[in-house]
This record gives C-alpha cells, sequence and structure tokens, in this order.
C-alpha cells in the first residue's frame, strides 16, 4: 500500500492533485479538499504526479 | 563515450523532473547535475511568500525531497556554473574550466531577475528575488516600518508588496502598467488586485518608472520619472527575468529567446537542425503549444518545469536505449499552463494563457468577492482565472483541447 499524507497547514486547496489522481483527492462542496490516507502500489505514479503538481508541495507519499 | 552520463545543466525543479522523468522512461545509466547556485533543487514559490516572513526559514522548507530512483547513480556538482558548450564533443565546460562530458546534455539554467534600469552607483538596500539567498537577504530587510519600493508589478512583485505589508512595512509600488497584473489578468482583475492592496496600505504609482536614487551607502529615496520622491530604505527590482543562455553562445544553437526546441523539448540550431542528443526544459525552454498556436515561446508558469521535464524525460530515455525518437516527439506536446497567486486572503487560480486574450468575460461572481473571468483570442478560449471557487475553475481544464486538424 501507499500512504497519503497531505499537510493541511500548508494546503490551500488549489486542486490540482485532484486531477492527476481523482480516485484519492477531490474537492468537496465548499472547495475544500478530501483526500484517501492509503491507495494500492499501482497508483505510485498518479499520486508522485499528484504530489509534484501541488503548489504548496504539501503532499508526501510514502511506499510502505 | 558510453559511460559519459545524463548531464543535467541546472538543479531546480525542472532538471530534478526531467531526471526523475527519464528514470521512469526506464534510463538507469549514470546522471550528473552541475548546478550555479549552491543548494539542492528548491520550490521557488514560497520564496515570495512564507519564506519571506518566516524568520528560520531555510532550505529545509523549501528542499523538494529527492524520490528512491534518485538515490542511485546521481553526482551532484553545485556552486558552479557552465562556461560553455561543445556539442560535437560533447562536453560542458563549467566556470573553474572543468570538462564535463555527456551522452545526453539537458539545458535547464532557468531564468535571473532583469537588473536594475539605471546605474544603482553601488548603493546597498536594492534586491531582485529568484534564489533561496536572495529571499533569506530580503526577508531580513523588510523590518516593520521600513519603506519598501517595488519597482514591478507582475506577480513576483504584488506577493512581494503583500508580505511586506503583512511584515508592517511601508510599501509603494511603481510600476509603467496602468494597474498590477495587466499583461497577465487584464484591467478589471488588475484592478481588483489593486484596490486589495491599497486596502492593505499599499500606494501605487502607475505608468511611473524610476528616475534616480539617492543616497550612501544604501539607497534613502528614489526619484520617479514624474518627479515624485519617495523615502526608499528597501528598494525591489522586479521587473521580468531574463533567460540564462549566455554560456550557449557558441554551441550553434538557437538562443535567439531561450533556447528553442521542438515538440520533444529537443533543442534546436541556429541551422534549423534539430539536435537529438540535447534537450532544453522549464523556463529557459521555447517551444510551440498546440493547444493555443503554433508560435514558439517561453512560459514561466510553475506547473511546466514539471510538463517539460516529465516529456523530456520520455524521449531521452529512448534516445538513450537506441530507439527511435521521431513518433515521440511527433506526437507533439500540448501543457496546459497552471498559475495560482496568494496575496493576503486572495487565492487566484489560472489556466491556460491569459495574456494571449484580446477579450475577457467576467461569468460568474463578483471582482470585490469570488469570481471567475474566462479569456478570449478571437472566439477561442485561451485562459481562464478565478478569485476561489476553485472548482468552477479546476473544471475548465478539459475545455482546452487540441484543434483536430480537418482531414
Amino acid at each position: 500500500m501507499i500512504k497519503i499524507d497531505v499537510d493541511m497547514n500548508k494546503c490551500q486547496h488549489y486542486g490540482q492533485c485532484v486531477f492527476e489522481a481523482p480516485e484519492v483527492f477531490q474537492l468537496n462542496a465548499d472547495d475544500k479538499l478530501e483526500y484517501k490516507a492509503e491507495a494500492p502500489d499501482e497508483m505510485l505514479a498518479d499520486l508522485e504526479a499528484a504530489a509534484d503538481v501541488c503548489p504548496m508541495q504539501a503532499i508526501t507519499i510514502t511506499r510502505g | 563515450m558510453t559511460d559519459a552520463p545524463l548531464l543535467i545543466v541546472g538543479a531546480a525543479m525542472a532538471g530534478l523532473r526531467t531526471a526523475e522523468g527519464a528514470r521512469r522512461a526506464g534510463y538507469a545509466g549514470p546522471i550528473e547535475f552541475l548546478g550555479a547556485e549552491a543548494h539542492a533543487p528548491y520550490n521557488r514559490p514560497p520564496l515570495s511568500k512564507e519564506l519571506l516572513q518566516t524568520e528560520g526559514h531555510g532550505h529545509d522548507e523549501v528542499a523538494f525531497p529527492i524520490r528512491s530512483a534518485l538515490e542511485q547513480g546521481v553526482t551532484w556538482t553545485l556552486g558552479r556554473a557552465a562556461a560553455s558548450l561543445d556539442t560535437e564533443r560533447r562536453v560542458v565546460t563549467d566556470e573553474a574550466g572543468d570538462e564535463h562530458p555527456y551522452r545526453a546534455l539537458v539545458i535547464a539554467t532557468g531564468l535571473r531577475p532583469k537588473p536594475l534600469p539605471i546605474p544603482d552607483h553601488g548603493l546597498t538596500g536594492i534586491h531582485v528575488l529568484r534564489t533561496l539567498d536572495d529571499a533569506v537577504g530580503l526577508r531580513s530587510a523588510l523590518r516593520p516600518g521600513a519603506n519598501v519600493v517595488i519597482l514591478g508589478s507582475g506577480f513576483v512583485g504584488c506577493e512581494i508588496a503583500a508580505t511586506a505589508a503583512k511584515n508592517g512595512c511601508a510599501v509603494s509600488i511603481v510600476t509603467q502598467s496602468a494597474v498590477p497584473l495587466d499583461r497577465a489578468l487584464g484591467p478589471e482583475l488588475g484592478g481588483e488586485v489593486r484596490r486589495r492592496h491599497e486596502a492593505h496600505g499599499v500606494r501605487f504609482f502607475t505608468r511611473d518608472g524610476l528616475f534616480g536614487l539617492v543616497g550612501d551607502p544604501g539607497v534613502e529615496r528614489v526619484i520617479l520619472t514624474s518627479g515624485v520622491m519617495l523615502e526608499c530604505d528597501v528598494l525591489v527590482v522586479a521587473i521580468g527575468s531574463d533567460p540564462n543562455t549566455e554560456w550557449l553562445a557558441d554551441s550553434g544553437i538557437d538562443v535567439s529567446d531561450g533556447v528553442l526546441v521542438d515538440g520533444g523539448l529537443r533543442a534546436v540550431g541556429v541551422d534549423g537542425v534539430v539536435r537529438p542528443d540535447v534537450f532544453a526544459v522549464g523556463d529557459v525552454a521555447r517551444y510551440p503549444n498546440p493547444l493555443f498556436d503554433d508560435v514558439a515561446r517561453r512560459v514561466e508558469h510553475w506547473n511546466l518545469p514539471t510538463e517539460t521535464g516529465k516529456r523530456a524525460g520520455q524521449l531521452i530515455a529512448a534516445h538513450l536505449a537506441g530507439e527511435d525518437c521521431e513518433p515521440l516527439a511527433a506526437a507533439g506536446f500540448a501543457p496546459l499552463p497552471s498559475f495560482w497567486s496568494d496575496q493576503y486572503d486572495m487565492h487566484l487560480l489560472a489556466f491556460g494563457m491569459t495574456y494571449l486574450a484580446d477579450r475577457r468575460e467576467l461569468v460568474a461572481g463578483a471582482l470585490d468577492d469570488e469570481c471567475v473571468v474566462e479569456y478570449y483570442r478571437g472566439d477561442a478560449l485561451v485562459g481562464v482565472c478565478g478569485i476561489g471557487m476553485r472548482s468552477l475553475v479546476q473544471s475548465y481544464r478539459s475545455r482546452f483541447t487540441v484543434p483536430t486538424a480537418a482531414v
């Protein structure tokens, strides 16, 4: 499994990650970020892409 | 020279993403970074915001994590600028005279701020903001009560103004434009940005410029072309950037405005011929984007170092594996530029090339609250920008598509 952590003190809810990995990241009705804390290994490339495009660099991806 | 590395000149975000992209696409050989800055790759946007207002923040707070794919087989030569390129010998010579051979070369040397447009007479207190060291130097000058004059009203100038105002500085923006962010966002949103800055005490001197400086040894006052004189302890020059391509002057590569590349991010020579083993990525690269037209442009938005790096990484891996790169290159490259800006409690998010627009349309909300503005060139949507309203702005991404060629 891959562990996903978003530093919500940094996150400004821009939603760039949503476009790269919509299965994990979503903006809710109030335009606030919601995300799943775990995802299967085969999503690694998408999740790294999501971390790359975060303007605040708030997303940490850990394989474990 | 089969043992020579993939040489990446410029150890910032674009170079890093290129190395990652090449690894992801199967290149397992050696990689060497040659970087003018002393620091490993870091994220620049916080330099005008968090890092500029938080004492003690440094490289640790902005460094990009180095992924496991780059833990093996990577050499970092930092604090050393490239001086010249010989594409026939496949060698880059650095400023100390050392030679760096390569199998494939990535040009990722980025930009540097344009200097003060008038003589500085050696005065202290004059700043630019591009690097981490610039930000640390500027931060110590932005003391509460300091008179800060910012020359330029683009994103960097506006973000520094907001941070300085929050720090308790007395801030003035001097700009040739009629409103801030005029070129990027147009007069409507630009006017609203000005209003929000003025609400935080920032003064604007528009359609104005710098005529002279007074002080010794530090700047004390600036004289504007309009004749206005401003008290000034800190002068920040934020009037745009120039590409770092001087080291390529004798390389035979077209560097008339950044490095001209084809759809595969491969450098194009002054002879018009593509160099199959030389790539350029990030802010320094100039390429056409079929989402908009066939004009090659340098585009300085934050997501493009990543997009160009990923794309170049694929071609580099294919080239170094001896594969035919032509089909990959011919597939074209059409990244959607995206950018954002945080100033006070205003969060701008935009997609596309808003500055190509000849007209704008407010389609949701109100300028003085949250809103979405569409940007058109003729009938074609070329950009969208919102204050807030993220979901609506995000929904525009699918509307930027490459026109299908008539059959």
